[in-house]
């Protein structure tokens, strides 16, 4: 009621800040963002000509010969692509789930609040590089640690680093404070008093937590995962890092043609398959969302 | 009671996990030997390698003077952004928003891929013999941090009201004397607090540097991505560690600032004067 009625009241003219102004920075997206995603588009239907340059001949075969793997005997890139998607689901629930006690606690019981937060947003604000490579001596079964414990063998025998679940550990390691941020923005909101109400009225404490806290909740959760989940489809950085050769995903598959192979054309058919996969992706989020308000 | 004390042992652990690593990372900075897995004692040379290689104090210098001008453009842009936003027409302002927020959301690596073929085929075009080089790096990096600064911004300005913005007016004032004696005063710790994140956000970048740089500008994360390609040294260890402490001088001051604000706003000051 109340944002309509200010709504309104915006609409109906009144002084204000003259449009224009907003000039400058559409101007700096339209040609700095928008045009190079319509040249990465248009370049999807190129091909290399020489050793690096381009021709723009509107050809499909890209496209084409991405659909031979995906749909064909060797399916490649649709493995990566699979693994791509199985990263960022495990990314985004392993953050969520180590994620929301911390929030949890911070938002119900801490005494400093802020500071707690501000704990929490620190590393974060350490550079991400080196939070990578945190892990590759923490994860190396010579870390002095280990080799104290007497552990360096199993760790060798139970190889963690340069394989997939060195990059999941490092995925939630790094993208941990993006998941707590607005989980504790949403629970920082919740009047207690309504979860001891239910519990004076006999809910038990898991009920009066699916009844009341979670749902309450809910947008911090969806937020978080969309924080977490969209920068994972195209993340680079830390399976270079921590996945040796063993981890490969779509964000390396277009660096791979940029950086290596040369093949821009290719990179910026993959690029866009990404962007595709990830609008539907969002298309039926939002939908389901949709639907699940409706039922509720 | 007894979930409290148990989140609360949960909490400890989660800092642990958040901490111990970047731990780790410090401690090997004051490794007496070359290796990063091995300990030989303790030494604080690395630290003085680290100010004496050429590469990481060009780096470093470089990278604050991106990250500055960046924050800077941001601000400018950013905040002409959330001040006009606001009051626009739905039909105009929606697609504006959609704009915006897409470049927060797009994935990385596609943003610097086509900001790569776009400065590349741009160059051809206009004939640039070498088109990439810091100028690319800041047209990009203010691409998302103008956003960053705009959401910064405008969620303040919209929450404070515009009252004393339609007084000014009424009284004559036009929109730049309005901004500067009226909206930028209160305004100014969400500006600063905008561009101190995109401060941050472009000192920290590294995709977006990396494919867009040209032969000669490297910034402080390419070349600590170029040192864990091929062999690291304690010296990028003892870079983290200033940084790191850098970072948490600016965090403790400005959390003591702002929480003494925060103070002087709830004891003193008459609300809505």
């Amino acid at each position: 009621m109340r944002t309509s009625h200010l709504a309104t009241r915006a609409g109906a003219g009144g002084p204000r800040y003259p449009g224009w102004l907003v000039l400058p920075a559409v101007g700096w997206y339209v040609v700095f963002f928008l045009v190079p995603l319509c040249f990465i588009a248009v370049t999807s239907f190129g091909e290399v000509v020489g050793f690096s340059d381009i021709a723009y001949t509107w050809t499909l075969d890209n496209y084409r010969y991405l659909w031979d793997d995906f749909f064909g005997e060797f399916h490649l890139y649709r493995d990566i692509f699979l693994e791509t998607l199985k990263l960022s689901v495990i990314g985004t629930l392993s953050t969520l789930v180590i994620g929301f006690p911390l929030a949890y606690y911070i938002a119900r019981y801490a005494k400093h609040k802020t500071l707690l937060l501000l704990l929490v947003i620190v590393p974060f604000w350490t550079s991400f590089l080196i939070r990578a490579y945190a892990w590759l001596i923490v994860l190396d079964p010579e870390f002095p640690v280990f080799r104290a414990l007497g552990l360096s063998g199993f760790m060798e025998r139970h190889e963690i680093l340069f394989t997939p679940n060195a990059v999941y550990i490092g995925v939630a390691y790094n993208y941990l404070p993006l998941m707590v941020l607005p989980l504790y923005a949403a629970l920082e909101r919740i009047d207690w008093s309504l979860v001891d109400a239910a519990q004076d009225l006999g809910d038990p404490p898991w009920r009066a937590f699916r009844r009341i806290t979670l749902p309450l909740a809910l947008p911090g959760v969806l937020a978080g995962s969309l924080l977490v989940f969209i920068p994972l489809t195209g993340e680079y950085i830390i399976p270079v890092i921590l996945g040796g050769n063993k981890a490969f995903y779509a964000g390396n598959l277009i660096a791979q043609q940029f950086l290596e192979s040369g093949d821009w054309p290719l990179g910026s058919a993959i690029a866009m398959v990404v962007i595709a996969a990830l609008t539907v992706a969002l298309v039926v989020y939002a939908r389901a969302l949709g639907r699940s308000e409706q039922h509720s | 009671m007894n979930g409290r004390r148990l989140l609360g042992g949960y909490a400890i652990l989660a800092y642990i996990f958040l901490y111990a690593p970047i731990a780790v990372v410090v401690v090997f900075a004051f490794n007496g030997g070359r290796d990063v897995l091995y300990w030989q004692g303790f030494s604080t040379k690395w630290f003085e390698v680290a100010l004496k290689t050429p590469e990481i104090t060009n780096a470093l210098k470089f990278s604050i003077l991106i990250a500055l001008g960046n924050a800077l453009v941001a601000c400018v842009l950013g905040t002409m952004l959330a001040l006009a936003l606001p009051r626009m027409r739905p039909w105009l302002r929606t697609p504006i928003d959609a704009l915006a927020y897409m470049t927060l959301v797009t994935p990385e690596i596609v943003f610097a891929i086509a900001a790569l073929v776009f400065f590349v085929q741009a160059g051809k075009r206009l004939g640039i013999e070498s088109p990439l080089g810091w100028h690319t790096i800041l047209i990009a990096h203010v691409v998302f941090n103008a956003s960053v600064v705009a959401l910064v911004v405008r969620a303040r300005f919209v929450s404070m009201g515009q009252t004393l913005e339609e007084a000014s007016y009424d009284l004559g004032a036009g929109p730049f004397s309005t901004f500067r004696q009226v909206t930028l005063p209160r305004l100014a710790p969400a500006i600063l607090a905008g561009g101190l994140l995109a401060f941050t956000f472009s000192f920290d970048d590294f995709i977006t540097s990396f494919f867009v740089t040209g032969t000669d500008s490297e910034t402080l994360p390419i070349y600590i991505w170029g040192q864990l390609r091929f062999g690291v040294t304690p010296a990028i260890n003892a870079t983290a560690a200033m940084i790191l402490a850098f970072t948490l001088v600016v965090v403790v001051v400005a959390y003591l600032v702002l929480r003494r604000s925060g103070q002087e706003r709830e004891s003193g000051a008459l609300p809505g004067v």
